[in-house]
């Protein structure tokens, strides 16, 4: 079973409409139970750092999520649930997060020009997939914070004068800071991708 | 590079599209879901939807509607009217549309900026204006905001409100000019201007647009982040497609159509 975890992190509607359009079932939850026992891990979010992770330490799921991204299972982190699988983000003055990954989380700097949150499409850029739609296709962003590059970094983008970590891709743990639920068929595509990862 | 967004707006009356010029002389243009479908696939980077009778009725959002538009479509979108408060907020975000669009609301109760931006994020909640050329000396930047139609002047001034609204949490701000509206002669691109390098968060330029040129001085002279189409694209003179490849041509960052 593909489980998409529910921490109140924002709205999870566009994910199981996206997942329903491709056919697949999921089931939404915040039983730790539920999410050691799933197949397949979504984990969405938006909104900001610190209230994500008291959420998921309230609901006892810090240690289930690392788990998930990292013992081999499909895991799927979007949006803030990208950002918080890094060691620390910038976000309310500085917050530890869960350190699947070593990277730092920060904010966009204020470039004349570019407005702060990035809300649109936007390319990214992959060297290493199969597919053309890393290639340069764009997907829709909505993120005031941005992971550094590092060797995690799998897609890349650009913005405020930044390239930073659009997606991470290591073999089962995908990651991305866009929505590929809400950027039309190209995210779909993706989505499909990794339900046959 | 982040790419200028081209967003058709859909004014649904009855449950059917419907254009009008300055909200007079409606006509019927098809049926919500089919248009949202024809025009996500035809390149559209969001959608807007004003459901441009509900509050005249005093009736909440047509919720079946934005359900129905929310499954048919992987694109963003935002809803407005009909929004009296943050319950109406979160059945219209649960329902699948990415944004709620407030507008006469926000003038009555700016609270409500505050509250959904709290509730949902500042990316959910976008400020609608209607700003109208003024000699109202309570508005500096020469355009006072108006409200219910462009029926009511509020002796507000343009400018500041959109600065107000962001400090209040808005992610976004539509800029509306009734003077241009559904006259597809262009954008009203002083005030988009003023409002774009006023505040920090994404602009739309919306009202007037009758071919890319249109657009593309919205995006290079008055600095919007993205651009609301509707008659242009309605009537069957422009295909979204044709617009990107003109804007493309014009050295504007667009999503490819794939």
């Amino acid at each position: 079973m593909t489980v998409i975890v529910d921490y109140r992190a924002g709205n999870l509607t566009s994910v199981k409409l996206a997942f329903a359009a491709l056919g697949e079932p999921v089931e939404v939850t915040n039983d730790p139970a539920k999410v050691r026992a799933a197949s397949r891990v979504v984990f969405p979010g938006v909104g900001a750092a610190r209230s994500a992770m008291e959420n998921l330490r309230d609901l006892g799921l810090v240690d289930t999520v690392k788990e998930a991204a990292t013992d081999g299972r499909p895991f799927l982190g979007i949006c803030l649930g990208m950002q918080i699988l890094f060691a620390h983000s910038e976000e309310d003055g500085g917050v530890d997060t869960l350190g699947v990954l070593p990277g730092q989380v920060r904010r966009f700097p204020s470039v004349p020009g570019c407005k702060v949150p990035e809300i649109g499409w936007n390319q990214v850029n992959a060297t290493n997939w199969e597919s053309r739609h890393l290639g340069g296709a764009e997907y829709y962003f909505v993120h005031s914070y941005y992971a550094e590059l590092g060797p995690w970094t799998f897609g890349k983008t650009e913005y405020a004068g930044i390239e930073f970590t659009s997606m991470v891709k290591q073999g089962r743990m995908w990651a991305c800071q866009f929505h590929p639920e809400k950027s039309g068929r190209v995210g779909l595509e993706l989505l499909k991708g990794w339900l046959a990862c | 590079m982040l790419t200028k967004r081209i967003i058709p707006c859909l004014d649904v009356r009855d449950g059917r599209v419907t254009k009008g010029v300055k909200f007079k002389n409606n006509i019927d243009l098809g049926d919500p879901v089919e248009m949202a479908v024809a025009y996500s696939e035809g390149g559209a980077d969001e959608l807007v939807f004003y459901d441009i009778t509900a509050s005249a009725e005093r009736r909440p959002t047509d919720i079946g509607m934005v359900a129905a538009v929310a499954e048919s479509i992987r694109i963003p979108f935002a809803v407005g009217g009909g929004v009296s408060d943050v319950g109406d907020m979160e059945r219209v975000i649960l329902a699948g549309a990415e944004k709620v669009s407030v507008n006469s609301l926000a003038v009555r109760n700016p609270q409500i900026i505050a509250d959904g931006a709290r509730e949902f994020g500042a990316q959910c909640v976008v400020l609608g204006m209607d700003p109208v050329k003024s000699d109202n000396p309570k508005c500096p930047s020469g355009y006072e905001i108006t409200t219910r139609g462009f029926r009511e002047f509020t002796g507000m001034d343009a400018v500041e409100w959109a600065k107000r609204a962001v400090d209040l949490g808005a992610g976004e701000i539509v800029v509306n000019s009734v003077d241009a509206d559904g006259t597809r002669a262009g954008f009203e691109l002083t005030i988009t201007k003023l409002i774009a390098e006023a505040v920090p968060v994404p602009v739309v330029a919306s009202g007037g647009a009758g071919q890319p040129s249109h657009l593309a001085d919205a995006f290079n002279l008055a600095h919007a982040d993205a651009a609301i189409v509707a008659g242009m694209i309605h009537t069957g003179d422009w295909t979204i497609a044709q617009i990107k490849e003109e804007l493309a041509a014009a050295g504007i960052p667009v999503r490819k159509v794939w």
